[in-house]
């Protein structure tokens, strides 16, 4: 599904993914761990094609495409759905029509015909009792006004109507109450199916109860310095990031 | 935020900029007493009209170009400006059958078929080419309906009366330098006349344009709305491209009286200028006014002002009969190099008079945009109250805008309400889009068209369509 190969990324000078490999397989959740400023979310962003990001070395392949000649939109209709750390605000711009025009655009690209404001309005009435959403909601504009932990939830409604291959959640826990959290959490795993992927980006081994994963990655400085099992999040939630901070720079 | 994804969005090109090979006769440039009477004698108009040009003229010899505005421009040599210039007929017309085909087809290329098969749904045009009016649809069917709708050149002929009594009611030649200027030489427009108890069965339309290089247009527009009378009119205008400035100092009068509506609205799209270098383009200097003379009249201007080199507007409202409303709906968006300052004037006489202003304004690339608005409440205006809501949507780093509002109450039971707010497109709401799928010119005009959607919702419908789509193609890139 996924194949990143010796990635190196910058943002303006500054190189903040140095080096990094990841495969991620049809089915499969991999949490993607470690301290500020070593690279999650320029990750995220690079997979999607955030403009402001640079490619200077290495590949990725998705679905057995060059995923770097790709626009962000290409990709999002290919299948990869980020769900944001700050979702933001779009003033006057109604959230029913913004997933209605985000599920018509794939529709479209796959040659299918759109689906009318009546027909959507009962799909997406069906998914937001999966993430314990009012109606109203709906109505509102795209996350303004929304408090942090409805932004999140949203985030995940839009997941869940656009049926992604591969989705990406960056700190999805951030900034959520324990029931909040719990909401989200059961709705990614409602939406957990064979053949859909999840990289979740995370700072706590919290989520992880929730959402379990079947590998966990550690990142530190632009890299994965060790991956393993469930149990290395609960390592790294005790001894902290140091010891494999140490342990990549002596590298 | 990334330039080079703002100047794709931003760098489309103007549509409209082609030039029709269509004979014209025009005066030689300038402008001296004699221009003004050969345009008068060139119309054989009645000895009132070249006494009110005259009067006119001699009025604005005195007056100074205004300097208050905020906008740039070299000053303007009025001598080297063609005051008159119409495609050439050689007869009389008597169907549309006979109109220059190339004419017709100039008109088709913009949109706007004046051919009546072919005609928008009801919906009567006044096309107007230059210095003068050349097809005037639906004239019988409005007719027989009471309503009057005629090129104005015509009703000074046809009725006098109305003219002398209603021309220069709304905006004297004393009013400001362009007012002036314009009574002296406007040569064509349109007329409008809703009697008593009447309600106009279909939307009025004039479309503008401008084709011959160095000519000015001094349109005059004067609708009339007697008691219980109702109307929507709506103007369209586009201009080739040229390298030279235009000059459009047009003038346009409303009265409503008793429980009349009027509601008036714009669509400008004259040529901008060119995108990177600002040169050419038109300077669209207009006075719009209108006046609610009788008890719950109406006026209700809507604008969507997308072209032009330089704005400069003020649809305004005074509001002399008791309970009497006044709205002032407007989009100006300015690209590139584009200047505007526009808004309005809400003079506030009569009691419990109310006015609404809500203007949304767009900048992109380089460009101005100024909001300068006047709230008025007079000593009279009793109970009078106001809302005002001015908001700013900026695109890119390098353009500005600016909110002039004005207040001035001189009555206690008067209330104004203002708001103003300023929002940015930035770069993380478009890739936000992307990353859902839908490319960014859909993005942009999505969210422009939530922003301004308090102004769509008020232009008749076959427009708002239109408008909306016009905002997008400013905006869009033409390269998917």
């Amino acid at each position: 599904m996924l194949q990143i190969n010796n990635l190196i990324a910058q943002i303006e000078d500054q190189t903040i993914i140095n080096g990094l490999s990841l495969t991620i397989n049809p089915g499969e959740v991999h949490a993607i761990m470690g301290p500020n400023g070593s690279g999650k979310s320029t990750l995220s962003k690079v997979l999607t094609g955030h403009p402001h990001y640079t490619v200077n070395g290495g590949s990725i392949q998705y679905d057995g495409q060059d995923l770097l000649e790709m626009d962000p939109e290409e990709r999002a209709i290919a299948g990869i759905f980020l769900a944001f750390q700050y979702p933001v605000e779009i003033p006057g711009v109604n959230n029913e029509s913004f997933i209605r025009m985000a599920y018509n655009a794939k529709r479209k690209a796959r040659g299918e015909s759109e689906v009318d404001a009546f027909d959507f309005a009962q799909l997406i009435s069906e998914k937001l009792k999966l993430v314990e959403m009012d109606e109203e909601f709906l109505s509102r504009s795209v996350n303004q006004g929304f408090s942090g932990g409805e932004k999140k939830r949203n985030e995940i409604l839009q997941m869940a109507v656009l049926e992604p291959k591969l989705a990406i959640l960056d700190e999805i826990d951030s900034g959520l109450d324990i029931d909040a959290l719990r909401i989200v959490a059961e709705a990614v795993n409602k939406l957990r199916t064979p053949d859909r992927s999840f990289a979740v980006i995370t700072h706590y081994q919290r989520l992880l109860t929730y959402i379990v994963p079947d590998v966990v990655h550690i990142m530190v400085e632009g890299r994965i310095v060790r991956s393993g099992g469930r149990e290395l999040a609960l390592e790294v939630e005790e001894r902290g990031y140091d010891w494999l901070t140490v342990a990549a720079s002596a590298e | 935020m990334s330039q080079k994804l703002i100047e794709d969005i931003t760098g489309r090109e103007y549509q409209y900029g082609f030039t029709s090979d269509i004979e014209s006769e025009a005066f030689p440039r300038g402008l001296s007493e004699d221009i003004v009477r050969m345009i008068s004698a060139k119309k054989n108009e009645p000895e009132f009209m070249l006494e009110f040009r005259l009067k006119a003229y001699r009025h604005w010899l005195t007056l100074t170009q205004p300097v208050w505005p905020n906008v740039t421009y070299p000053d303007i040599n009025f001598q080297n400006i063609q005051y008159y210039s119409a495609p050439k007929q050689v007869k009389k017309l008597n169907s549309l059958d006979e109109v220059d085909p190339e004419l017709l087809r100039t008109f088709e290329k913009l949109g706007i078929p004046l051919s009546e098969q072919k005609k928008l749904a009801n919906v009567a045009v006044d096309a107007i080419f230059d210095s003068v009016s050349v097809a005037t649809t639906f004239k019988k069917k409005l007719f027989a309906a009471g309503v009057i709708f005629c090129p104005i050149s015509e009703a000074v002929h046809e009725f006098p009366e109305l003219v002398k009594k209603y021309l220069g009611s709304v905006v004297p030649h004393t009013d400001n330098y362009y007012a002036a200027l314009n009574a002296a030489v406007f040569s064509d427009g349109s007329f409008v006349f809703v009697p008593k108890d009447t309600i106009c069965p279909m939307e009025l339309s004039t479309y503008f344009r401008i084709n011959t290089e160095g000519s000015g247009q001094f349109e005059r527009t004067l609708i009339v709305c007697e008691d219980n009378a109702h109307v929507s009119y709506l103007e369209g205008c586009t201009a080739p491209q040229f390298d030279t400035n235009q000059l459009h100092a047009a003038v346009v009068e409303l009265v409503a009286h008793e429980n009349a509506v009027i509601k008036y609205s714009t669509v400008q799209n004259w040529y901008a200028g060119d995108p990177k270098t600002g040169k050419g383009g038109i300077y669209n200097f207009v006075t719009k006014r209108g006046k609610c003379v009788g008890r719950k009249a109406k006026i209700s201007w809507t604008q969507i002002e997308t072209g032009s080199a330089i704005t400069w507007k003020y649809p305004s409202c005074i509001l002399i009969g008791d309970d009497s409303v006044g709205e002032f709906y407007s989009v100006a968006l300015t690209n590139h190099r584009q200047q505007a300052d526009t808004g309005t004037k809400m003079v506030h006489i009569g009691k419990g008079t109310r006015s609404t202003i809500i203007s949304k304004g767009i900048s992109a690339g380089k460009s101005n945009n100024t909001y300068r608005g006047l709230v008025q409440m007079n000593k009279s205006a009793h109970g009078a109250h106001n809302f005002t809501q001015c908001d700013s949507m900026l695109i890119g780093d390098r353009c500005s805008a600016t909110t002039l509002p004005y207040i001035d109450v001189r009555n206690g039971t008067a209330s104004v309400g203002h708001e103003a707010s300023t929002l940015k497109v930035t770069e993380e709401q478009l890739f936000f889009f992307q990353q859902r799928g839908i490319r960014t010119e859909d993005a942009m005009a999505t969210i422009i068209n939530g922003f301004c959607q308090d102004v769509f919702k008020e232009l008749p419908t076959e427009f708002a369509v239109e408008a909306t789509q016009l905002l997008g193609l400013k905006l869009e890139n033409s390269v998917g």
